[in-house]
Order: structure tokens, then sequence, then C-alpha cells
């Protein structure tokens, strides 16, 4: 896909994060360099399901889609559409929507009760419930949503994938529109002991991407979802662009279940990719919005992913983490990033790498320590950002943004 | 949990304990009102059937459930299967 078919817009975005809930309170905080981060973790704690949700709609969903929805309908409302009002034909809209452990809370519960109690005491809506295709199964039924929807699972690269995926979904014709995005829930007592096991985590339970001292990644929860319509057909409603998709690109490290390429080529190639998918160059990229997780590996490899695929542009711009003031949010992080990306370009800002004071050898990219900076203005062409989305198993995800243009 | 002495009422009590659970007011849960009028569908009578097990001992089939249409029908089964 490349210049010439069918153009992609974002016409609604919407968040619950550690920084609070809103798209805006998530730009907002981050720029301003606030943390989402308490005691070694980045929880949703301003997200109480009973201020957005009914008794039934809790008891029917795991925090997991819980999170989904309330991000949902912030996206759906800032899209103008209601259940009631949808602007395109309910068959020709989509759901995609990624998660890294979809209800995993559930299913550490029914394994309790199945231990305590026996098989005949294990909720009856455990499976419903914890499976992964639960979010987008669940905003397809609230605001009657019969087009394509399913589930991407690709560890901490899902939801972008469903972004990208939704992205295409609209190129090929399939869809008007989709609502896609992501969601994670996944601060339980066993996830907590398994990536901790697997020393992934970081003990200073600081997230200070690209600094010399980070030591491994925060664990965050949080959703968000983002509306993508046909860019001729969201125009002919009139509806509000927040930003143009441009780009997607993905590939495969084949190299570790869980490390990066060491020389970040898998990365490299994905923000290639995403470029020649957008029809653009590095001279167009003015913001990268980096996986950035605080890993030794990740933040090394995808330094050098940044230079290989930017190449002499890349000490230019600006390279912050959402992770520095969030956690990271898994398989909903390429969504929640989508967001932070998207914001940062309409107001034409970096938002700061917090924690990032110790530069390391070879990490010399402009991590915005500190606090937010302009954006500079691309070399030529129309300004692009990136976002980078790398999961465990290997698997890179990019996706391209340019700033709504002016209306003629 | 099992009551001392089970009764229509007891269960009943137990029905209308529970509906908060669902959603539902348990002043709207009278003797005849339906699942469908209380808006309680398999997923909820399911659940249901557990609480009902837990507390008296009775398990309902899924033949059971699918014959269920009101609280009435409900506690009148589950009478009926007390030994």
């Amino acid at each position: 896909m490349n210049a010439g078919c069918t153009g992609v817009v974002v016409t609604g975005m919407g968040a619950v994060t550690p920084l609070g809930i809103g798209s805006r309170t998530l730009h907002e905080r981050w720029l301003a360099g606030c943390s989402g981060i308490e005691a070694g973790e980045g929880p949703a704690s301003d997200f109480r399901s009973d201020e957005h949700l009914s008794l039934k709609e809790i008891r029917r969903a795991d925090r997991y889609t819980q999170l989904a929805l309330v991000a949902g309908d912030e996206a759906l409302a800032q899209a103008g559409w209601s259940r009631a009002d949808l602007p395109y034909d309910a068959e020709r809209v989509g759901v995609v929507v990624g998660t890294g452990f979809g209800g995993i809370g559930t299913l550490e519960y029914g394994k309790e009760a199945f231990g305590e109690h026996g098989r005949l005491r294990v909720p009856p809506l455990s499976v419903p419930l914890l499976i992964s295709n639960a979010a987008p199964a669940a905003l397809s039924m609230r605001y009657g949503l019969r087009g394509n929807s399913y589930a991407t699972v690709s560890a901490c690269a899902a939801s972008a994938h469903a972004i990208g995926q939704a992205m295409r979904m609209i190129q090929v014709g399939d869809a008007d529109a989709v609502v896609t995005g992501g969601s994670e829930a996944a601060l339980t007592p066993m996830i907590r002991a398994m990536f901790s096991a697997l020393d992934a985590l970081s003990t200073s339970g600081l997230s200070r991407p690209f600094d010399a001292r980070r030591d491994g990644f925060v664990m965050g929860e949080g959703a968000a979802i983002l509306v993508l319509e046909d860019e001729a057909k969201a125009a002919a409603r009139g509806a509000r662009v927040l930003a143009h998709m441009r780009g997607y690109g993905a590939c495969s490290d084949a190299h570790h279940l869980t490390a990066p390429d060491s020389e970040g080529r898998g990365a490299a190639l994905a923000m290639t990719r995403a470029l020649q998918d957008a029809g653009a160059t590095p001279s167009q990229v003015v913001y990268v919005n980096a996986h950035g997780t605080s890993t030794p590996l990740n933040d090394r490899a995808e330094t050098k992913a940044i230079k290989a695929a930017l190449n002499g542009r890349a000490a230019a711009i600006p390279v912050s983490s959402t992770k520095s003031a969030i956690g990271h949010l898994l398989g909903a992080a390429g969504a929640a990033e989508a967001v932070a990306t998207i914001l940062a370009l309409r107001d034409g800002v970096a938002p700061p790498t917090l924690g990032h004071e110790q530069p390391e050898e070879g990490l010399d990219l402009d991590y915005v320590p500190g606090e937010a900076k302009p954006l500079p203005p691309a070399e030529a062409g129309r300004p692009l950002a990136l976002s980078n989305s790398f999961g465990f198993g290997g698997h890179n995800v990019v996706l391209a943004f340019e700033p709504a243009r002016a209306v003629a | 949990m099992m009551p001392a002495t089970i009764t229509y009422e007891t269960i009943e009590d137990t029905v209308k304990q529970a509906l908060p659970r669902f959603g539902v007011d348990s002043s709207r849960g009278t003797r005849e009102a339906t699942f469908e009028e209380l808006d309680l569908d398999s997923l909820d009578i399911a659940e249901l059937s557990q609480i009902i097990e837990d507390d008296y001992g009775v398990r309902l089939t899924s033949d059971d459930l699918g014959s269920l249409e009101s609280i009435d029908d409900t506690i009148q089964l589950v009478l009926s299967r007390i030994p």
C-alpha cells in the first residue's frame, strides 16, 4: 500500500492509562512531566468501573474489557458516533483490538476457585470473560458494529498490529471505518511473578528508558482505542480529522523468544517499511515515539534501529518513550503510544523521556531529557511521526502518522 | 450455609438477594417475574444456579435451566429436588 490508495484518518481517540482517564489527560500530564508509576508499577488507579459501566456490564467483562469499553466510549464520542447514530452501515464497521494477556485476572480467579473448591465451583462466566477477543466482542456488541471483528495477539506489539490491520481493512475496502486499539489488565499476582522470574522487570521500580542505569521495564495497565475512517467518507460526513494514518510497517526478527536482534535489524526494517508504506522518506520524520522499554537490550537495539532506518536524520529527531511516564502497557502499549504520538504531532511538541539523566555510550540520540520540546520542521514534504512497538517473539510494528492538514 | 428449614420463602429470599449481582433490584424479584422481564439471560441463570447449589446442594442441569422461565419456576424446581 502507498500513495494513491485509500486514505485513512483518525477521527476519535480514547485512553485509560496510569496517568488518568482520557486521551488528553495522557498527553497533558505526560507533557507536564507527571508520572503514573507508583511503587514500581503503573496501575490505572483513577479507573473506577462503576463510574462508567452498569453492574451488569462490569460482571460481564474482565477488567481488560472494561478498560477497552471506557476508552472506546471516549473515542466514539469524539468521533461523533453513537450506537443510535452510526455514520456508516454497521456491517461496514470493524473492530480490531490487541492484547497481550486478555482476561488474565479472570483466569487466575477461576484457577483459585478450581483449586479450592473443585471443578463445579468455577464461575460460569470464566470463558467468555477471559478469552483474548472479549474486548473487541464487547465493543462490537456495545455499538452494534457488525463488520469484521477480532483480536490481535503479538505480546507488546499487539495493539500496534491491531491499528495497522485496521488501516489495511479500510484500504482494501473491507470496511468504511474500524474501531481499533488495545487493552491490558495484567497487574495480577501471577503475571507479576512470571515477569519477575524472567528477570524482565525493573528491580529499582523505575522506568527510565535510554538511561545508563535502566534495569528492566515497569508493568502498567490501561487501554486506548482509536476510530479510523476512510478519508473520503470521513470528509463527506464532515468529520473532524485528528491525524492521517499514513504508514504501517511490520516484520519479524526470527531471532529469539524474548531478546531483540542486538543490531535492531527487524526494528529498522519495520520503520523503513512504515515509511515506504507512507510513500515517505526519513527527511519527513519529525518525531519518534520509541518502544523504549527501559530494558538494557531494547533501548540499545532500538537506538541502532532508529539510526539505521533514518540515516543521518536520526540525530535531529526527538525520540521519547511514553513508558517513562506510564510504564509498559504490554498489549495496550502500541495503542496508548499511538494516541500520545498523534497528540504530540497535533501540538508540535515532543514529550520528555522522564528519568533520563545518565547517557550511555552509543545511546546518543535526542531522547528529550528533562522537559518537552518543540518538534523540528520536516526537512522536506509533510511531517510524519513514527510510533514503534516490538513484542516478545520478535514482532516488530511501526505506525506512521501525519498531523491533520489545514482545511482548504 | 444451608438453612435449618428449607421453605419456599427461604429459597425466594436467596434468589432475591442474588438479583443485585445481576444488576436487578431485589424489589423486582416477585414470584411471578420472568427472567425475560428481569433481563436475565442464560449466563445469569447459570450463575444463579451455582448460588442455589451452594446454598441448598441442589444441582440444576442445563436441561433444567433451559426449562425455567420465572422465579417461581425456579423455586418450585429447587423445592422438588430437596431430599
